[in-house]
C-alpha cells in the first residue's frame, strides 16, 4: 500500500494531525498499534484544557498550548465533543506559594494567557465554596476548561476519515526502511509506503525515531494514578482546582469531567515500562490525602473507579516537534505530556505548516472538506420532543441498554458504524459511555457484548473488552 | 392507574396483591425482554421456603407469579425503561415498539431491584484486564447466555451470590480456588456457606481480601491478604493465587436513581426509600417494595413485602385516605437498620419490623421499646448480619401511639 504521508500513533495528537491534513488533497493513512484507537495516554489523562501560564516562555508548549486553548472549544463545538470552559485556580497555602503564584502569573502573561488574575481569599470561596479555608490567595485562569479527551480523539478520527484518512488498527510498526525516496513501513507482515512518516507514537515515538537512525531524544514514561468519583460528587469542584506545581508535575487536581464526575490525581513518579497502566499499592490513598488538602470534604467513598495513564515525559521538558535530523520527511511529534491534550489543535495547524514545506509538491486544500461530523444522537441530553424525533425516525433509540448513563442500543449500533468505529466493550464505552457509570458496566456488559457480536458479525464469544486476549467469555457451558 | 416500575419478584407480588384489592388499571414496566427480574438468572433451588413451604428455583418462583398475572387484567409492558419520575406521579418511559410514552399515575409503586457494588469502588490496586465481573454478572453468562467466563477463579465477598457462583462454577468444571471475605464473618446464609462451599470443599477465608488483580489482557493472577481489625491489610501475609477469573460479591447496592430524581428521601444506611409501615416513601402515593427498598437474603420475605406496598397502593387509590402522622422508628444497640422507618397512626394492623443487626452474637435479647420503655422482646440464640430478622408486634401493644413516641429495636445481652 503506497501514501503520501503515514501517521504513526492514533492517539489525540495523532487523530488531530490527520484530521487537519486531510484538509489537502494528500493521502493519508493512519497506523495503531492497539485493537483500537486511543487505548493510551489518550484514554487515561485528566482531560484539562489548561490556560497556558506552566510552560516557560518561549517553549513549545507554551506557544502552542495558548493556541490550543483558544482553539479548542470551536474545535470540540465541530466535533461534538463535550467541552466546558470551567476555568481553572492554582491554590496558594502561604506566602511562599502565592510567590509562586505570582511567578506563574507573570510566566502566563508573557505566554500571553488572557483573562489570568490573582484573587484572594473571599473570590476564591465564591467560586469554590468548597476551598479549604486554608488557602490565602489563587491564580485564576477563567479560560482553562475540560473536555472529554477520548471523545475528542475519536471524533478528530471520524472527521479524518471521513475526509479521506485510512486507518489500520493492530499494526505494531515494527520496522521503516528506505527505498528510494520512499519510507517502508512494516508491522512483519505488510507493507506501507509513504513518502512522509509522522511519528507520534506517545511512549514509543523514541523506538519509532530510532527505526530511522534518530536518536536525539529518549521518551522516559511517568505514570499516574487517577480516581474518578460519582457524580454524586459533583458539587465539590467546578474548576479545574491545582496545588501549586512541584519538579514531577502540576501536583494533584481536583476537577469535574465534562460528564459531570469529579477526578482527582494524578500521581506522579518515573517507570521503566511504557505501558504500566497499574495502579499501584498505597497511591490512591495519597492521591486522595493531598486533594484534601485543598478540598478538605472530597468524598472520597464516592469512588466509582480508578485508572493509570502514562506520560510521555522528556528530558527536555519540552515538546519535540520538527523534521529529524537524519530526514527532513520524518517529522517528530514527541514528548507530548502535559499540556499536550490541550494543545492538540495547535499541534495539529503546526505539524500541518511542516509537512507544506517539506512536501514535494504544493498541498491543495480539498474543496469539500468538512471540519466537522454528523452529529451525534445522545438520547441522555435531549428534550422530551428531541427524543421522540429520535426514536421516530430510529426505535434503537428508544431501547436502554446501559441503565446508569442512559445510552441506548441505536447510540451502541452507532459508536459500531462511525467511520473509525468501536471493536470492543470499551470501545464503545470510551465513544458513547455504555458502562462507564457507577455500575462500571455490570449490566450492560453482556448485552454490548451481543450488540458488538451480532453488528460485527462474530460469534459473542470472540468479543474482549480491549482487543486481544483479553476475552470475557470461553467456551459453552456443559 | 398503578404504575408499579419492575416486574421482579416484587413488582409481579405488589400488583398482584393490588389486583386482588380492587384495583383494575394496573400497568408494570419492566426493562428485561420478560417478567421475573433477577430470579430468571437464578437457576438453583432454595426459593419459596417461607412462602411457598416448598423449595423451588428462581425461575420457577417467578412463574408463579407471571402466571397468576396473566389471569388478570393487569398490563405487563416489558423491554420497557422508565427514565423519569416525578413527585406529581408523571411517569416518562420508552421502548422500541410504543416510542416516548407519559403517563400520569394515581399511585406507584418502585419495585426496581438493587445493583452489584463493581470493582472501581475497592481499593484493588494492579492491572485492568478482563476477567473481573461481579457474580451476577458471572451468573448471566453461564446461565442465560451458556458460556463460561473463565476456568480458575477466586471470589471476593461471601455474599449469597458468590457462594451460589461458587458452587455453579465449580459444577460447570472450573476450580474456585478460595472465597475470600473481608470481614470475620460472611454476609451470606449460612445454609449457602454448607451447600455452596463446605460441601464441595471450597475454603471461606475470613479476614481476608484481594488487594492486587494482575494480567495485562486476561487476569493472570490475584495477590490476597489478611486484614487487621481495622479492615487493613496486613504486611507479609500477601498470597498470590493464580487464576483467570475474580467475580465480585461485595455488596448490593439498591437501585434508587429514579426514586432520587423525584426527590424522594433515602435512608443513608438502607440506601433505600425512608418509608411508613405501608412502604409509602416521603412522597405520598409513591410506595416502594424488594430490593430497591432494602437488600433481602429470601425472595419470600420480598413477596410479603411486595404485598403490603401493594395493598397499601391500592387503599391510597381507593380511598385516598392519607395518614401523615407517623412515630419513628430508630435502630437501637447493635442494630444495624429497621424498616420500616416510621409507623403511620394510629396503628391498626398488626407490624412486622425487619431488621439487621451489626456483628455476629449469640444467645441475646431482642427488645423493642416505646420511649425506653421495653413492650416486647424475645430470645434469639444466634444473631448475624447475613440474616435480615423480623419481629412481629401485635397491634395492642401500640395503643395510644403518638407522633411524639420513638420506637426502638435493640439487641441486648442476656
Amino acid at each position: 500500500m503506497k501514501t503520501d504521508i503515514a501517521i504513526i500513533g492514533g492517539g489525540v495528537v495523532g487523530n488531530m494531525i490527520a484530521r487537519e491534513l486531510s484538509a489537502y488533497d494528500v493521502g493519508i493513512v493512519v497506523l495503531e498499534k492497539n485493537h483500537d484507537i486511543s487505548m493510551e495516554t489518550t484514554k487515561a489523562n485528566s482531560g484539562i484544557v489548561h490556560a497556558g501560564y506552566d510552560a516557560m516562555p518561549g517553549s513549545l508548549k507554551a506557544l502552542l498550548n495558548v493556541r490550543g486553548c483558544a482553539l479548542m472549544e470551536d474545535v470540540c463545538a465541530k466535533l461534538y465533543v463535550p467541552y466546558k470552559k470551567t476555568g481553572s485556580i492554582v491554590i496558594a497555602f502561604n506566602e511562599e506559594e502565592h510567590e509562586h503564584i505570582k511567578a506563574l502569573y507573570d510566566r502566563g502573561i508573557a505566554n500571553s494567557v488572557p483573562n489570568l488574575e490573582i484573587i484572594n481569599k473571599a473570590r476564591l470561596r465564591e467560586i469554590e465554596p468548597e476551598i479549604s479555608p486554608k488557602a490565602i490567595s489563587a491564580l485564576y485562569a477563567p479560560d482553562a476548561g475540560i473536555v472529554s479527551p477520548y471523545e475528542l480523539s475519536d471524533s478528530a478520527a471520524d472527521c479524518a476519515a471521513n475526509n479521506g484518512a485510512t486507518y489500520i488498527r493492530n499494526f505494531e510498526v515494527s520496522s521503516i526502511e528506505m527505498k528510494d525516496d520512499m519510507f517502508v513501513i512494516s508491522d512483519g507482515e505488510c507493507f506501507i509506503e509513504a513518502n512522509i512518516v509522522i511519528n507520534v507514537a506517545g511512549t514509543h515515538s523514541d523506538d519509532i525515531a530510532n527505526m530511522v537512525g534518530d536518536f536525539s531524544f529518549k521518551i522516559s514514561p511517568r505514570p499516574g494514578e487517577y480516581a474518578l468519583l460519582d457524580k454524586a460528587a459533583g458539587y465539590i469542584a467546578n474548576t479545574v482546582i491545582f496545588t501549586t506545581p512541584s519538579k514531577m508535575g502540576k501536583g494533584v487536581l481536583v476537577a469535574p469531567t465534562t460528564h459531570g464526575n469529579i477526578i482527582v490525581g494524578p500521581s506522579s513518579y518515573d517507570a521503566d515500562e511504557k505501558e504500566s497502566y497499574a495502579i499501584r499499592k498505597g497511591q490512591l490513598p495519597i492521591i486522595f490525602e493531598k486533594a484534601k488538602e485543598s478540598v478538605p470534604n472530597l468524598p472520597v467513598g464516592q469512588m466509582i473507579t480508578s485508572f493509570a495513564g502514562i506520560r510521555a515525559h522528556t528530558e527536555g521538558d519540552d515538546f519535540i516537534i520538527g523534521s529529524s535530523k537524519m530526514n527532513k520527511n520524518f517529522i517528530n511529534v514527541a514528548g507530548i505530556a502535559s499540556p499536550g491534550l490541550a494543545s492538540s489543535p495547535a499541534i495539529a495547524e503546526y505539524v500541518a505548516d511542516i509537512v507544506k514545506e517539506v512536501y514535494p509538491k504544493e498541498l491543495r486544500r480539498k474543496e469539500n472538506y468538512n471540519p466537522s461530523i454528523k452529529r451525534p444522537i445522545r438520547i441522555n441530553s435531549m428534550s422530551f420532543e428531541e427524543k421522540q424525533v429520535a426514536i421516530a425516525k430510529n426505535p434503537d433509540y428508544a431501547r436502554v441498554i446501559c441503565r446508569c448513563e442512559t445510552v441506548t442500543e441505536g447510540e451502541i449500533k452507532d459508536a459500531i458504524h462511525r467511520p473509525v468505529g468501536a471493536v470492543d466493550i470499551d470501545g464503545v464505552k470510551r465513544r458513547v459511555r455504555a458502562g462507564m457509570g457507577r455500575c462500571q458496566g455490570g449490566f450492560c456488559g453482556s448485552k454490548v457484548m451481543d450488540i458488538l457480536s451480532e453488528e460485527l458479525d462474530i460469534p459473542v464469544n470472540s468479543v474482549t473488552k480491549f482487543g486481544k486476549n483479553s476475552k470475557i467469555i470461553f467456551e459453552r457451558t456443559k | 392507574m398503578l404504575a408499579i416500575i419492575g416486574a421482579g419478584p416484587a413488582g409481579l407480588a405488589a400488583a398482584l396483591e393490588a389486583h386482588k384489592e380492587g384495583i383494575k388499571d394496573i400497568v408494570i414496566f419492566e426493562r428485561a425482554k420478560e417478567p421475573g427480574g433477577i430470579l430468571l438468572q437464578c437457576i438453583h433451588t432454595g426459593f419459596g421456603l417461607h412462602y411457598f413451604n416448598e423449595e423451588i428455583s428462581g425461575p420457577e418462583y417467578a412463574a408463579r407469579f407471571s402466571e397468576a398475572i396473566k389471569d388478570t387484567d393487569i398490563k405487563l409492558i416489558c423491554d420497557t425503561m422508565v427514565t423519569s419520575i416525578s413527585k406529581d406521579l408523571e411517569i416518562i418511559a420508552m421502548n422500541k415498539k410504543d416510542g416516548l410514552m407519559k403517563f400520569k399515575a394515581d399511585a406507584i409503586i418502585l419495585a426496581m431491584g438493587c445493583r452489584e457494588r463493581p470493582r472501581g469502588a475497592l481499593n484493588i490496586y494492579g492491572t485492568r484486564p478482563s476477567g473481573i465481573m461481579t457474580a451476577g454478572a458471572a451468573q448471566e453468562y453461564i446461565n442465560i447466555k451458556g458460556y463460561m467466563p473463565g476456568k480458575k477463579c477466586v471470589i471476593l465477598g461471601s455474599g449469597d451470590i458468590g457462594l451460589i457462583m461458587a458452587r455453579r462454577m465449580t459444577l460447570e468444571g472450573a476450580k474456585v480456588e478460595a472465597v475470600c471475605e473481608l470481614l470475620p464473618f460472611s454476609g451470606g446464609l449460612k445454609r449457602n456457606i454448607v451447600q455452596c462451599l463446605d460441601d464441595y470443599g471450597i475454603p471461606l477465608r475470613l479476614s481476608t481480601t484481594v488487594v492486587c488483580v494482575h494480567g495485562k489482557e486476561r487476569l493472570e493472577g490475584v495477590t490476597i491478604a489478611k486484614v487487621d481489625d481495622k479492615l487493613q491489610p496486613i504486611p507479609d501475609t500477601e498470597e498470590y493465587i493464580e487464576c483467570d477469573t475474580l467475580l465480585l460479591s461485595v455488596g448490593l447496592i439498591p437501585e434508587n436513581e429514579l426514586s432520587q430524581l423525584a426527590g424522594i428521601k433515602i435512608d443513608p444506611v438502607t440506601k433505600g426509600p425512608v418509608v411508613s409501615d405501608t412502604r409509602e416513601t416521603s412522597i405520598s402515593g409513591i410506595f416502594a417494595c424488594g430490593n430497591v427498598l432494602q437488600v433481602h437474603d429470601l425472595v419470600d420475605f420480598v413477596t410479603l413485602e411486595s404485598q403490603v406496598a401493594g395493598k397499601a397502593a391500592a387503599e391510597f387509590i381507593k380511598n385516598r385516605n392519607l395518614k401523615n402522622e407517623f412515630a419513628k422508628v430508630v435502630p437501637g444497640e447493635r442494630v444495624r437498620y429497621i424498616v420500616p422507618q416510621k409507623v403511620s397512626l394510629p396503628v391498626t394492623e398488626e407490624l412486622t419490623f425487619y431488621f439487621r443487626v451489626t456483628n455476629e452474637f449469640d444467645n441475646m435479647i431482642v427488645s423493642l421499646s416505646v420511649n425506653d420503655k421495653e413492650i416486647y422482646s424475645k430470645k434469639k440464640r444466634k444473631l448475624a448480619p447475613g440474616e435480615m430478622e423480623n419481629l412481629k408486634i401485635k397491634t395492642e401493644l401500640f395503643e395510644n401511639l403518638t407522633s411524639d413516641d420513638v420506637i426502638e429495636i435493640k439487641v441486648k445481652e442476656k
